[in-house]
Parts: C-alpha cells; sequence; structure tokens
C-alpha cells in the first residue's frame, strides 16, 4: 500500500504528470480574474478568498480524469481489482496520492496568489487552513467521477460536469470559512468543522463508491 | 466470457421484462385516460378558485410549480431506487427504470425552475434570485443533465447502467448535504426580507386545486415513466436483433 | 394585474409545451422503436426466446 501511494506520487511529480500543470493552471485561472474585475485592490482583496477556492477547485477537477485512466490503459487496473488487498483500500490510497500530488501544491502556492489578491495575513492563514482541510474532499469525490468515466475515450470533461455540482458543499463552506475568520462577528468554527465533517463524509462514501463503480465497469 | 455470463443472465430474466411489456400495454391506456381526466379536473379548479388576495392571480402558478418541483424530486428517488435495485438485487427491469426516469425528472425539473422564475419576477422582480431552494433545485438539474450525458456517452447499454447507479446512489447520498449548505450559504449572503414562497398557511382554497395538480403531474409522470421503460425494453431489442442480423450475415458470408 | 395573467399563461404555455414535448417525445420513441421492431420480423430475424415461447411477448 505505501509501495502504492510512492509509485503514484512518484508517476505524478515526473514529467507528464498533473503536478505542475495543475498549480500552472491554478495560477492562470487566478491571475486572469484581475483582468477580469479590474485592479481595484480592495475589490481584489475581498474577493480573493473566492477566486482562490474556485480556482483551486477547478485545478483539482484537471487531473482527475487521469486518476485511473493510465491504470486502465496499461493493463494494471485488472492487477489492481484482483489483488488481496481490498479494493477500497486501493482507490483510498490513490486518492491520497493523487491529492499529495496535486492538492498539496495547490495549498501551497496559494499564500503566494494569496498576496497577489491583496489579501492580509489572516485571510491567506484561513484560506490556507480550508484549502487544506477540503481539496482532500473535491479528490474523493472526483475519484468517484473519475472511475465512473474510466472507460470512456473521453472522460475527462464528463467527469467535470459529473463531478462539480457535487463539490458545491466544498466550496460553500470552505469560502464561508474564511469569510468568517476575516470578518468578526461570524465564528470560524463552525463552518470550518461541518468543512471536515463533509471531507472525512466524502473520505468513506468516494473510496466505497469509486471500488464500485471500477468493479463494474470492469466486467 | 463476460459475453457467454451476460447471454446466460439475459436469457434467464428475459420472462421479466417481456411480462413487463405485457403488463404495460394492459395498464397504459388506464394510466393515461386517468391521467387526462385529473389534469382537465385540476386545470378547471386551478381556473375557477380565486386569486390570492396578497399575490393576486400569480398563485395560480403555485398550481404547476409546485407539482413540477416535487416531481423532480421524487423522480430522482425513483431513480435511486431503482439504482439500489440495479446494485444490490440485479433486477434487468431497475436500469431500464433508472434510464428512462432521469430525461423525464430532468423535464420536470426544468418545469420546476421556469415557473418558480415566472413567479419570482412579478413576486421579487427579479427573474432569479439565489434563493436556497431554487439553487438546490438547479443544482439538481445539473445533476440530472449530467447522468444524461453520462449515460448517452456509454454504448453499452449494462455497464452504463450499474455506472450511472453508482452515481445516483451518491448524488442521492449527496442532496440533503447540498440543501443544507445551500441553505446555511443563503442566510449568511442575504438578509431575511425575501418574500418567502410558504405563506404562514395555506388556504384550503388553494388546497384543492394543487392537490389535483399534484395528483395528475404524479399520474402523468408514473404513464410517461411506463412508456418510456417500454421504448427502452423496445430499443434493446432492437439493438440486440441488429447484432444478431449482422452476425447471421456475417455467417452467411462464410458459408458462401 | 393584466401583467400579472402574462406570467400565469406563460407558466402554464411553458408546462403545456414540456409536458406535450414530453408526451409526443415518448409516443415518436415508441413508434420508431416498433416500426424497427416489425421491419426485423418482416426480414424475418427473431429474437431466439420469442420463437422458442411462440413469440408470446409480442
Amino acid at each position: 500500500m505505501i509501495a502504492l501511494f510512492f509509485r503514484d506520487l512518484k508517476l505524478s511529480v515526473r514529467a507528464g504528470g498533473g503536478t505542475m500543470i495543475g498549480v500552472l493552471f491554478f495560477m492562470t485561472v487566478v491571475a486572469v480574474v484581475p483582468f477580469g474585475v479590474g485592479p481595484d485592490l480592495n475589490l481584489l482583496s475581498r474577493i480573493g478568498p473566492a477566486m482562490l477556492w474556485i480556482g483551486a477547485l477547478l485545478a483539482s477537477l484537471l487531473g482527475l480524469d487521469r486518476l485511473f485512466q493510465a491504470e486502465r490503459e496499461d493493463g494494471s487496473l485488472d492487477l489492481l481489482l484482483m489483488q488481496e488487498t481490498p479494493l477500497l483500500m486501493t482507490v483510498f490510497v490513490k486518492c491520497a496520492a493523487h491529492w499529495a500530488a496535486t492538492g498539496l501544491p495547490l495549498v501551497i502556492a496559494s499564500p503566494l496568489l494569496g498576496l497577489f489578491m491583496n489579501m492580509n495575513e489572516l485571510a491567506i492563514g484561513a484560506t490556507m487552513l480550508t484549502l487544506l482541510a477540503g481539496t482532500p474532499a473535491i479528490t474523493f469525490i472526483g475519484a468517484v467521477g473519475a472511475a465512473v468515466a474510466v472507460a470512456l475515450p473521453r472522460g475527462g470533461l464528463l467527469v467535470s460536469i459529473l463531478v462539480l455540482p457535487l463539490a458545491i458543499p466544498v466550496l460553500i463552506f470552505g469560502v464561508s470559512a474564511v469569510y468568517a475568520a476575516i470578518e468578526d462577528p461570524a465564528p470560524f468554527l463552525p463552518p470550518f468543522m461541518i468543512l471536515m465533517a463533509i471531507t472525512l463524509f466524502f473520505a468513506v462514501i468516494g473510496p466505497v463508491a469509486a471500488a464500485a463503480a471500477l468493479r463494474h465497469s470492469a466486467d | 466470457m463476460s459475453e457467454n455470463s451476460l447471454a446466460i443472465r439475459k436469457f434467464s430474466d428475459l420472462a421479466n421484462p417481456t411480462r413487463f411489456l405485457a403488463l404495460a400495454d394492459r395498464v397504459l391506456p388506464w394510466f393515461a385516460v386517468a391521467t387526462a381526466l385529473l389534469f382537465a379536473a385540476g386545470l378547471w379548479l386551478s381556473f375557477t378558485t380565486e386569486g390570492d388576495y396578497q399575490q393576486g392571480e400569480t398563485v395560480r402558478i403555485m398550481y404547476v410549480h409546485v407539482p413540477a418541483a416535487w416531481l423532480a424530486m421524487m423522480c430522482y428517488t425513483v431513480m435511486a431506487i431503482s439504482a439500489l435495485g440495479t446494485l444490490v438485487w440485479r433486477h434487468p427491469l431497475a436500469d431500464v427504470s433508472a434510464k428512462a426516469a432521469a430525461p423525464i425528472g430532468a423535464c420536470f425539473t426544468f418545469l420546476a425552475l421556469v415557473t418558480g422564475s415566472l413567479w419570482g419576477k412579478p413576486m421579487w422582480g427579479a427573474w432569479w434570485v439565489w434563493d436556497a431552494r431554487l439553487t438546490s433545485v438547479f443544482v439538481l438539474f445539473l445533476m440530472y443533465l449530467g447522468l444524461i450525458a453520462l449515460n448517452r456517452a456509454m454504448d453499452d447499454p449494462a455497464r452504463s447502467a450499474r455506472v450511472s447507479a453508482v452515481l445516483v446512489l451518491v448524488g442521492f447520498v449527496n442532496i440533503p448535504i447540498i440543501k443544507f449548505s445551500v441553505e446555511w450559504w443563503n442566510t449568511l449572503h442575504q438578509p431575511a426580507s425575501v418574500l418567502r414562497l410558504d405563506g404562514p398557511t395555506i388556504d384550503p382554497e388553494f388546497l384543492w386545486p394543487l392537490f389535483s395538480m399534484a395528483v395528475a403531474f404524479t399520474l402523468l409522470f408514473f404513464t410517461l415513466h411506463i412508456a418510456a421503460m417500454r421504448n427502452e425494453i423496445w430499443r434493446r431489442r432492437v439493438t440486440s436483433l441488429r447484432r444478431q442480423a449482422v452476425r447471421s450475415a456475417g455467417r452467411e458470408a462464410q458459408a458462401l | 394585474m393584466m401583467s400579472h395573467a402574462a406570467f400565469v399563461f406563460a407558466s402554464y404555455a411553458v408546462a403545456a409545451v414540456t409536458v406535450a414535448g414530453l408526451v409526443f417525445w415518448v409516443i415518436g420513441d415508441g413508434r420508431a422503436r416498433q416500426r424497427e421492431l416489425k421491419e426485423f420480423e418482416a426480414a424475418g430475424i427473431r429474437r431466439r426466446s420469442a420463437e422458442a415461447s411462440g413469440g408470446a411477448g409480442r
């Protein structure tokens, strides 16, 4: 299992993997926003956390279709299906590796982009924290979409369409936790706790459903 | 291998779809007549009852809007039950049912959205407000469209059914979360001065047309659903026959 | 009040169009499928099970 984790991590960090592209996409999306809404620093600092969240959401959807597709192409997916360890665990580990390769870099890159958006330190910290808590949930939901679309030749776009509506709660609570941290009267903890709960919930539901979809799409 | 096992399963379960077709043939005319009668009654009631003193004539939109919204949710529930049937009991009709229900559900959700918007314009002064209810119905609509896209994208009906059943169930589990989060988001962003759709109490004057329209719409849904399931079974027979025709043509060509 | 009546009629019209579209789509789809089945039957291609059970399913 640990070997699988590092294998997946290495594969995606190496050339051709999704890590660099994901981060670049994230930066590009966020950098495009000021051109759309104008360079007003006050406005940018107000919508900054939301833009970072949307950028992270889109960027983590970007590499999702590759989650199981590469395995399917070279046939190792069948090996994963047949081995003794439960498929559930395999999917979970693959999700974790995918998150470490694409989600974590987004979290690390977010403070830099926060500076671009004229956010203060508190807002940057809160955004990082919520992204750290929320992006795993996106990966776990996305795993379901990726497993469903694994057999399709051009499943990438379909994965995004299927996954985005399901990811709305994550976005809502992530962003509202950040705003709760910045604006004084609203308490930070309730939305953040709910965000964590959603992440844990999807950490269970996601692998179960993805494993079921993989098993059914294989035969 | 898989071809063989699939053929065996199809063979042993064939009695079921055939029986369903016979049943559908017998039941559908009755359903259609009942639907038409109820619609006539519902429409007559909804245009003869008094308008609300506060909302005026627009209250009549409710008689279409509320049943459509109810059906949008009920249809997804039907799909979720069918998905369970596909995955747990492997019932051969369950995936037919789920696949047939998706476009119908999408249509009713669309209807709920449009009538809600037409109601919102005179009531709120805007075609669309990011009200919690409207937003979650919109998300439901997106989910329907995604499922239809997925069904279209896969050519093998058996596999696509099982895979989309997984997605239907995940979506079904998610709907309460989405609803809850949208409500949270709404209270966070919107002042509570917006006129709510649900009044304090509903006058019995409105209850009868609403009730009869709701029953009429529900019957309409089941009529359409059974008919669409029948169509889907026919479509599968056509594809299997076509494959058989191609195969026998190939055999003849080889024999020559 | 007049403009409100327009909204009411618009919503009923949309409902009628959507439902009619749905009904006609289902009916048309069914007709097309049945025609195809008839064509196959006319061409002498039958389902194996239909032969076994004497075509009771139709």
